[in-house]
């Protein structure tokens, strides 16, 4: 069976991406990365702003298990509804280099839609860093926290 | 002295990579490998130094020669190191799907 989120990044190179079909109308899916409290959910992050223009901004925060705050921030350097969102991807405070999003989203039938996240780095090492990094106690924890939203949904 | 041998650091090199591909199919004498390409001799059993050394190659004797083949252990070690990010993004995709699932308009 195929997966329902690939990762397609190729060995030395510095760019990766990130492919999910969803159940869901495009509308509902671009809703879901524009609307705050929406993203607050899914993504677990607080969501202290979210200009969805181009040049707006947008930063999101989360908080450790030992109550460490964490913020992550970019710019938009493309808006288009329903269609796409280019923009600046960057972790506050690490020595992590800024990162390039292209996030382009598809109709795929009236109730299924597709998202492509197109996501280039400053160089491969980067890259592999990244990827390397879900282990990392930041990311866990929204993934915790991820858990605890579905939950609730059940 | 002792360098680092990353696995990582070994294929963002493209001839090593030309390497495992080569020997991809079917194992190769070091000489048979370095007759594809046009690196001197030296260069390329360095390149298999470097490969063997992080476990992606494996020696075979076989009478006088010594054969190069893939480590299919490693490889797939290689293949699965995107997995926990994937992960990741499967878990936060299946999430967004299940909150939209119970979106209501606003009034």
């Amino acid at each position: 069976m195929q997966q329902k989120t690939q990762v397609h990044a190729e060995a030395g190179k510095q760019d990766l991406v990130v492919i999910r079909e969803f159940d869901l109308p495009l509308e509902l899916l671009f809703k879901a990365y524009i609307e705050p409290d929406i993203v607050e959910q899914w993504m677990g992050t607080k969501v202290l702003k979210l200009e969805n223009r181009k040049h707006g901004s947008y930063q999101f925060e989360t908080t450790d298990p030992r109550g460490n705050t964490h913020r992550f921030n970019g710019v938009i350097h493309e808006f288009g509804e329903n269609r796409k969102i280019t923009r600046t991807f960057e972790m506050e405070n690490t020595p992590f280099p800024v990162q390039l999003e292209f996030l382009e989203f598809e109709p795929l039938s009236n109730h299924t839609s597709k998202l492509k996240m197109h996501i280039v780095y400053k160089s491969v090492e980067d890259r592999d860093q990244m990827l390397r990094m879900p282990f990392s106690q930041g990311i866990n924890m929204a993934h915790n926290r991820l858990q605890e939203i579905v939950n609730n949904l059940k | 002295m002792q360098l680092r041998r990353d696995v990582f650091q070994a294929i963002a090199d493209p001839t090593r990579r030309a390497i495992l591909v080569l020997v991809a199919s079917q194992s190769m004498t070091a000489g048979a490998i370095a007759a594809n390409f046009d690196t001197a001799r030296p260069t390329v059993s360095r390149h298999l130094q470097i490969l063997t050394e992080c476990e992606l190659l494996q020696q075979e004797q076989n009478g006088r020669e010594i054969y190069y083949r893939l480590n299919p252990r490693k490889i797939k070690e290689l293949a699965d190191f995107i997995e926990p990010f994937r992960q990741l993004w499967d878990d936060r995709f299946n999430t967004l799907e299940a909150v939209m699932k119970q979106y209501k308009p606003k009034e």
